[in-house]
Parts: structure tokens; C-alpha cells; sequence
């Protein structure tokens, strides 16, 4: 090893590191919806107090975690041992094939949950991540440097963490919460409307508070393990039980941030997209991601926030007597998830070629500044229809909004005195 | 082939567990509103009856039980980042090492 090589790494780790804090602040935001979508639809909170306590919540979270995430990786890509150092291979040059293949991989994660939000389609941050990783660790190491279905002794690989869990939740989500929202309806009828709407207010907010918690504490992680790997591979730290505190410190602000800004556009299209929702449904879609979420990963089956709850949301809407789903939007949905692999994959790889074609620092610095400009450009482009806490709310098909709206009214006074 | 058989197993048990959890605390949580209309009588019911105190007692049992499982559901999520896991082996929750 030389000093250049050295300099270089060193270069290469500082734009990984600000890479992986932005990919964990495009993980807030994107998954804001997740747990306070139903709550801003119902008016159960303000917009910007939703996304408030879910930031606050999501930062408790980040910091209830001491157990080091260092192996995230090892999900799908074969870079790290068991123990989660860096394979040796990898390591020359202070570690700068390491350092490529992560950059790329964060890249590719990042531009497609950009894309996604831009859309207002709500994906998995982490299957993007995994996807950056698959599709940069394939042009970095070839096709052995993927782990597709792993050793066959327990759930692992691109088959058993990623497609197989993509496929299953949604069914299982869609099922507790449709169970949950019929008995709920049944449970409550001959109660007033006002009297439910109160009592179900509480019962959204504490659901949807868990639903955040269990979020900060899963994802800030998966950042703070990658930026510890990086921070190994280039031989900055050397504790495979323990992370430096500011990364904990770093990782957990910028979740929260991501999530105190909110991605509006995706919490509309899950607040006001699938369904029209209502406080006994919001609470019924954020309880039943909430013991999904947490009894997934209790039992080691780990499944995506976004996934389970998307599928609550579109329970509670099947679960309901008369409710109508869009299922156009639906499917638009989980036809993201099933690219979110292969296009995030895509941008990863090509990212690594690029990066490795240029060579040392100025590759890395190329990647890191189309990464800037992919970014800019896509939220030029939102900004030409802009949505944020003031129209967040607004009716999603305006020519059938009076229509419907007049007719629930209608009902709302039927039902009181 | 052994993915989807590990996945399928772990598919039930999350099921089984979100149907306890995620549908039946939120029925509960349904029960307890009920209950607390059937106390209250009057205006909180569509049919304006008459208060029934025993209403208000029951109300306060359910969501006791709901509240007991959310604080589980925390408990959950702290043990984990502390290397810890809830064992329900002996039905009452404990907190055991990982």
C-alpha cells in the first residue's frame, strides 16, 4: 500500500459516508407515509405534527439500538465475513474496491427511492439499498459476488430476503388488517359516528407512533452498519462490536430529518390514493402493520415497513362494507416493488463501472456528483407540481370529490341526532 | 427450495401473530369504545339509551389489555436493540439474551 492509495481511500470514504447519510435521510422521508399517512388523511393530527413525533420517535428508535447492524450486507452480496470485516480481497489499496462498491450500491439506492417519491409511489428504502449493493457487487465482482439463495440452512439471499418476503407481506398484512377493520365495523355499529371518531383518534396515533419507533430502530441501523464497514475496509476503526458514536450520532439525525421533511407525495398517494380512510380504518391499517412489523422481525423474518404497510392500508379498505379501493394505483405500486430490485441493481452497477473505469479518487467524485445532479433534477421536477403539508389532504379525484363528499356528508347527518 | 419452505414457515407464524395482535387489540380497542357508549348512553349511541354504568368498567378492562399489549410491543422493539428478546415459552412474557 502506498500513501496515494491511501489519500485516495480516504477521498473515496469521505463521499461514502455523506452518500450513506443522504441514502439514510431519503429512507425517512420516503417512509414518513408508512406510519403517518392514515393519521394526516383522518385529521387525526396536523400534517407537521405528524411528521414531527414520527421524526422524534424515529430518532428514540435510532438511539434504543446498541446492537451493532455490521452485517447487513452479508444478506445478499459476499463482501464482509461472517463477523462482518471486510473479505481480504477486497482490501488493497486501503480499500478502495470496498469503498466503490459500496458508494455505487448507496448511489443506485438513493436515485431509485428519489424516482419513487417523485412518482409518489411508496418502495422499499431497503430492498433499494440491497438491489444498489446487488447490482454494484455484480459489476464489481461478477456474478459469485451475489449470494441469490444462500447455503440452504436458514432464509437468506436475494431469494429469501428480498423476493420471497416482497411477495409474502403484503398477502399477510392484507389479511390482519381486512380481519381487524371488519371486526371493528361490527364491533362499533350503533355507536355515534362522533363518539367512534374520538375513541379511534387515540387508538390511530398510538399505532402509528409504535410503527415509527419500530422504524427508527430497524433502519437507522442497516446506515450505521454500512458506514462502519466503510470506515473498517479503509482501516479507520477496527471493532466489529461496537460503532463510532458519531455514527450512531449522524445516521440517527438524518433519519429523522428525512422524516420531519416528509415525503409528501407518497404519504398523499397512501393516505388519500388507495382509499378514502376513516379513523376506525386508519386504526386498524397502523395496528396491523405495527404487530406485523414487530412480530416479523421478533420471529427473524424480517419484512419491509413499506410493504406491510401498504398492504394494512389496502386491508382496511377491503375490510370495510361498501369501501371502495383503487386498485389501479395498487397495482402501479407493486409493480415498483417488483423493478425496485433490477433498477436500483441497474443504477448500481453502472455507477461501479463508471467509477472503476475512471479509476481512485476522480471515479468515485464522477459517481458522487451524477448522484448530485440525478438528485437536483428530480426535485426540479417535483417542484412543477409541488405537494406538501398544505395539499396533502386535498380530494384525490377532484371531478368526483363534490359528488362523494356531499353524499358522505349526507350520511354524517343521518347518523347524529 | 429451502427458502420458500423457511419462508413459509415464518409466513404463518407472522400471520397467526399479527391476527392476535394487529386484528384482535384493535377489536378490543372497538369493544372498549362500545362498552364506554353503552355506559354513557345518550348521545354517544345511535339509539340514545340509558347509561349503564357497568358499560364504563368493562370499557376500562379492555383498554387495559390493549394498553398491556402495545407495551409489549415496545418492549419488543427496546429488548432488540439491547440484544435482548421477549420469550413467551412460559406464556407470560420475559426478557431473555439473545
Amino acid at each position: 500500500m502506498n500513501n496515494e492509495g491511501v489519500d485516495t481511500s480516504v477521498v473515496i470514504l469521505a463521499l461514502v459516508v455523506v452518500t450513506a447519510l443522504a441514502f439514510d435521510f431519503t429512507n425517512g422521508f420516503h417512509d414518513t407515509g408508512n406510519a403517518m399517512a392514515t393519521s394526516i388523511a383522518t385529521g387525526a393530527l396536523k400534517p407537521k405534527v405528524a411528521v414531527a413525533l414520527s421524526a422524534v420517535l424515529n430518532l428514540v428508535g435510532a438511539f434504543l439500538s446498541v446492537e451493532v447492524a455490521l452485517t447487513v450486507t452479508n444478506a445478499v452480496v459476499n463482501i464482509q465475513n461472517k463477523d462482518g470485516t471486510p473479505k481480504e480481497a477486497l482490501l488493497a489499496d486501503g480499500g478502495q474496491n470496498l469503498l466503490l462498491i459500496v458508494l455505487a450500491g448507496l448511489v443506485g439506492g438513493i436515485v431509485w427511492n428519489l424516482f419513487t417519491w417523485l412518482y409518489g409511489l411508496p418502495s422499499s428504502s431497503s430492498h433499494a439499498l440491497l438491489g444498489g449493493l446487488v447490482g454494484s457487487t455484480l459489476a464489481g465482482l461478477g456474478v459469485s459476488g451475489v449470494k441469490w439463495t444462500g447455503d440452504g440452512t436458514k432464509l437468506d439471499g436475494v431469494v429469501g430476503k428480498i423476493l420471497l418476503p416482497a411477495l409474502i407481506s403484503p398477502v399477510i398484512a392484507i389479511a390482519v388488517a381486512t380481519i381487524g377493520t371488519w371486526l371493528i365495523f361490527k364491533i362499533t355499529a350503533g355507536v355515534a359516528q362522533r363518539f367512534q371518531d374520538a375513541g379511534f383518534r387515540w387508538g390511530q396515533v398510538g399505532s402509528a407512533s409504535l410503527v415509527s419507533l419500530a422504524h427508527g430502530t430497524n433502519d437507522a441501523q442497516k446506515t450505521m452498519g454500512v458506514m462502519t464497514l466503510a470506515l473498517i475496509a479503509s482501516g479507520h476503526w477496527d471493532d466489529t462490536k461496537s460503532i463510532p458514536i458519531w455514527v450512531k450520532l449522524s445516521a440517527a439525525l438524518a433519519i429523522a430529518l428525512g422524516t420531519y421533511i416528509g415525503g409528501w407525495r407518497i404519504i398523499r398517494t397512501l393516505g388519500k390514493g388507495l382509499i378514502e380512510i376513516s379513523p376506525a380504518q386508519g386504526m386498524a391499517a397502523e395496528s396491523s402493520s405495527a404487530a406485523v412489523i414487530l412480530s416479523s422481525s421478533h420471529l427473524g423474518f424480517a419484512l419491509s415497513t413499506t410493504h406491510v404497510a401498504t398492504g394494512s392500508i389496502l386491508g382496511s379498505g377491503v375490510g370495510r362494507p361498501g369501501a371502495h379501493v383503487r386498485w389501479h394505483i395498487a397495482g402501479r405500486m407493486i409493480a415498483a416493488w417488483a423493478i425496485t430490485l433490477p433498477s436500483a441493481g441497474l443504477v448500481g452497477a453502472l455507477m461501479f463501472w463508471l467509477g472503476d473505469g475512471i479509476g481512485g479518487a476522480a471515479g468515485a467524485i464522477v459517481v458522487f456528483l451524477i448522484l448530485a445532479g440525478l438528485s437536483t433534477w428530480m426535485w426540479m421536477r417535483s417542484r412543477h407540481a409541488p405537494i406538501g403539508a398544505h395539499n396533502v389532504n386535498d380530494e384525490w379525484e377532484p371531478d368526483v370529490a363534490p359528488v362523494e363528499a356531499r353524499r358522505s356528508h349526507a350520511t354524517h347527518t343521518e347518523e347524529r341526532p | 427450495m429451502n427458502n420458500i419452505q423457511f419462508a413459509l414457515e415464518g409466513a404463518w407464524k407472522v400471520l397467526l401473530a399479527g391476527i392476535i395482535l394487529g386484528a384482535g387489540l384493535p377489536a378490543l380497542f372497538a369493544l372498549g369504545i362500545r362498552s364506554l357508549a353503552y355506559g354513557i348512553g345518550g348521545d354517544a349511541e345511535v339509539d340514545h339509551a340509558q347509561p349503564h354504568p357497568i358499560g364504563k368498567a368493562l370499557a376500562g378492562l379492555c383498554f387495559t389489555v390493549v394498553l398491556l399489549g402495545v407495551a409489549l410491543g415496545i418492549t419488543i422493539v427496546a429488548a432488540s436493540g439491547f440484544g435482548k428478546a421477549v420469550s413467551f415459552e412460559n406464556i407470560i412474557p420475559t426478557l431473555v439474551d439473545k
